[in-house]
């Protein structure tokens, strides 16, 4: 025990000496945090729209009155011709392309039906999901809207009773005004840990071996694991510090507070630190060199980053690919984090999570304690 | 120039000494493509959701098997009553509950309107939009259907055509985005370590008093990364051809010569990064953590820039992948020629000489 004493106490006088360390350490996942949330806006909200008006009428000119001031699109312009329109949403200067034919209004009236046309560019496919989405729930008020109109003109024809109809009253809890930031804030502060926390680990240790110091330690009687726990303990402390500096900078400036419990969310952290710091350990005991374990650790920190959910949902992976994902402790780690910063869920919600990660935590820090060798 | 071509020769010694890195090198840009480009996908179907029905009649159990029938919802299950949904959300079982209130049929029989209420869980906010704007597709779907049988009057019937990406794959949108990505992070960091590792293990010293100028140096070092990173380049194209179905529409010759004019820009980023740092750990903290997640963000692959407040959006102008990203998107998925993306060539030029001289300028040759 006395041992593990003086090993953190040399861990941590090395660690804070460094300056240029501490200051990526904390300050440049701090300063990412302020930053990073304000780009991460997925709401959107510019989508920018061509409109082809072939019709010219009352009706058209309403549609796109309606379009405009729903506040999700911004009008690009006209054009005289669909090709036209195509052709700016090819330049990128339009996402969408939307064309009233000739004769809508009087089609609508006559014949009770008439085509619309739109064209979205899909390649950034959340932007084209959600602007069609817009658009087309904006296209079905203003049907029901003229709809309504025209049976309430004096001048028209009696219509036939209006047939029943059935709507929705939809509500969002936990985050009622769409706030992106409430989703985001929490992820990124995942993704900054892991970067910390346990790429750090594997560098320090393959320094040493690099420096040829860990040659020193291996001489001594010092045991294999607290030469290990000196190790992991002092990032394990720098992990939850940024953890906690990250929540009040979440707060201070995005006035996140955690709904939930922060017991729950200190418990998780610990249990997703050993995971990670199992998996640096395991980095530097397959590698020599600082440059191979930093290939390694960024090949791990990239996949996890784009495949855990961060960005795009886990869900609509296919299985395979879900299946892969659960065996990566940010993915578990990020669930957690939304599901009680944001909803307040309790210990007993995430115990699926929660259990994962200490599952994989637990096989990860055995692999590199069997891996890993005082003599070399 | 015998002179240079040793010290190149030494240069790459040293990278294919390193069988473990090289592997990593290659290994990062096949294992993206392959798992981005099969496993992201933009599009959102089968979320569980909840269903509470209080009225259990004909009406709701038609409309229920409506949406069971969409392939956007997987029914989870049936709830009894609406108390229990707080804790669904909470496990994060389901996203959304659409709750049937009592005498659903008979109120839309004899009043001509029921109404459904939908809860979604909008702590994911766009997937709560887009789910609930599914299930409203859905309703209008049955609406449309009553509205037969007594006869619905102006039915605007939109349709909607899905350019470039009709299936809404992740792919074509992050098969550029990775390139970027990976070019300039393997070039940037590779660079930035080779240099600090020279500091650091004492043997710059020793290249420096030799009558080597500094330029050669320089050269010497970036040409393994160059190398590298074009055959990265290969290796994506080839890899999202063969196996994701995205050819390079347009010229390959400007792609190619686009990326290597990106390529040389990020090797003069990282040159410029290793001069600033004394260790190897600060060199790559600082090419890891400063570039990583704002390249990701900036470069507009997974967040629109237009939506970002000015700030960022000045700010990511100066981000040389922002304008590589345009740059392949419209050569490679659109099929666009040279007319269309010479003002960002001309934007990326102009960053790598600056940043080429910049670092030119201020690489020590002396050490203290």
């Amino acid at each position: 025990m006395r041992t593990l004493f003086f090993l953190l106490e040399k861990e941590f006088r090395q660690i804070l000496r460094n300056r240029q360390i501490i200051s990526t350490l904390l300050i440049a996942p701090l300063i990412q945090l302020i930053l990073l949330p304000l780009a991460a806006d997925y709401s959107v909200k510019n989508i920018s729209l061509v409109v082809v008006d072939n019709d010219h009428s009352p009706f058209s000119q309403r549609l796109i009155g309606k379009i405009t001031a729903s506040g999700h699109f911004r009008l690009t312009g006209y054009t005289a011709s669909y090709a036209q329109a195509l052709q700016l949403v090819e330049q990128d200067k339009a996402d969408i392309a939307l064309q009233i034919p000739i004769h809508f209004e009087r089609d609508l009236v006559r014949e009770n039906t008439k085509q619309l046309y739109m064209a979205i560019n899909a390649i950034e496919g959340t932007k084209a999901n959600l602007g069609g989405a817009y658009l087309s729930s904006i296209i079905r008020d203003y049907n029901s809207d003229i709809r309504l109109r025209w049976q309430s003109a004096p001048s028209t024809p009696p219509q036939p009773e209006a047939p029943p109809q059935v709507t929705t009253a939809a509500s969002n809890w936990y985050n009622p005004l769409l706030n992106f930031k409430l989703y985001m804030v929490p992820a990124i502060l995942v993704v900054l840990v892991t970067a910390m926390a346990a790429m750090q680990s594997a560098f320090n240790i393959v320094q040493e071996k690099e420096n040829g110091t860990i040659e020193q330690i291996n001489v001594t009687p010092i045991k294999k694991h607290w030469f290990i726990l000196g190790k992991m303990i002092p990032f394990l402390v720098l992990g939850i510090i940024l953890f906690s500096l990250g929540l009040l900078v979440g707060w201070i400036v995005y006035g996140i507070v955690p709904v939930g419990n922060l017991l729950v969310l200190y418990t998780s952290l610990i249990v997703y630190l050993f995971a990670m710091l199992g998996l640096g350990l395991l980095i530097a005991t397959y590698s020599a060199t600082q440059v191979q374990a930093m290939s390694l650790a960024f090949f791990f920190i990239n996949i996890f980053n784009m495949m855990s959910g961060v960005f795009t949902a886990v869900d609509s992976m296919p299985d395979w690919a879900q299946a892969i994902v659960s065996t990566f402790p940010p993915s578990h780690f990020i669930k957690i984090m939304r599901m009680v910063v944001l909803k307040g869920s309790g210990l007993t919600d995430i115990v699926y999570p929660l259990t994962a990660m200490a599952i994989i935590g637990l096989f990860l820090n055995t692999w590199a304690v069997l891996n890993y060798r005082k003599t070399s | 120039m015998r002179q240079l071509l040793t010290f190149i020769r030494k240069e790459f010694l040293h990278v294919f000494r390193d069988r473990k890195t090289l592997l990593m090198l290659f290994g990062l840009p096949i294992a993206q493509i392959v798992l981005f480009g099969f496993a992201l996908s933009n599009e959102i179907k089968n979320s569980s959701i909840a269903i509470v029905d209080y009225s259990k009649d004909a009406t709701t159990t038609n409309i229920i098997g409506k949406i069971a029938a969409s392939n956007y919802f997987d029914i989870q299950r049936s709830l009894a009553s609406a108390d229990q949904l707080q804790s669904a959300f909470k496990k994060g079982n389901i996203k959304m509950a659409v709750i049937f209130p009592a005498n659903f049929g008979s109120d839309l029989e004899h009043t001509g309107r029921s109404t459904i209420q939908v809860i979604a869980d909008a702590s994911d906010p766009n997937q709560a939009t887009t789910i609930t704007n599914y299930l409203d597709q859905v309703i209008n779907d049955y609406n449309a259907g009553l509205a037969k049988t007594t006869g619905q009057s102006m039915q605007i019937l939109p349709e909607t055509q899905l350019l470039y990406n009709p299936e809404l794959r992740g792919a074509p949108n992050f098969v550029p985005g990775v390139m970027a990505l990976v070019l300039m992070l393997v070039c940037t960091m590779m660079t930035s370590v080779s240099i600090v590792k020279e500091k650091e293990l004492g043997t710059m010293e020793i290249l420096l008093v030799s009558p080597f100028k500094p330029i050669y140096i320089i050269i010497s070092k970036l040409a393994p990364n160059l190398l590298i990173s074009i055959l990265n380049l290969f290796i994506i194209l080839i890899l999202s051809y063969a196996f994701l179905d995205l050819p390079v529409k347009g010229s390959l010759l400007l792609l190619v010569s686009c990326s290597i004019l990106f390529i040389l820009t990020s090797l003069s980023i990282g040159l410029l990064l290793s001069i600033n740092a004394k260790t190897q750990q600060a060199a790559m903290m600082g090419s890891l953590m400063g570039m990583m997640l704002p390249t990701m963000l900036l470069t507009g692959f997974l967040f629109p820039i237009e939506n970002m407040p000015l700030l960022l959006q000045w700010l990511s102008n100066i981000v040389p992948s922002r304008w590589y990203f345009i740059i392949v998107k419209r050569v490679m998925l659109k099929g666009l020629g040279p007319a269309s993306v010479w003002k960002e060539t001309l934007i990326l030029t102009g960053m790598c000489l600056l940043l080429f001289a910049i670092s030119l300028r201020k690489f020590k040759i002396r050490l203290q």
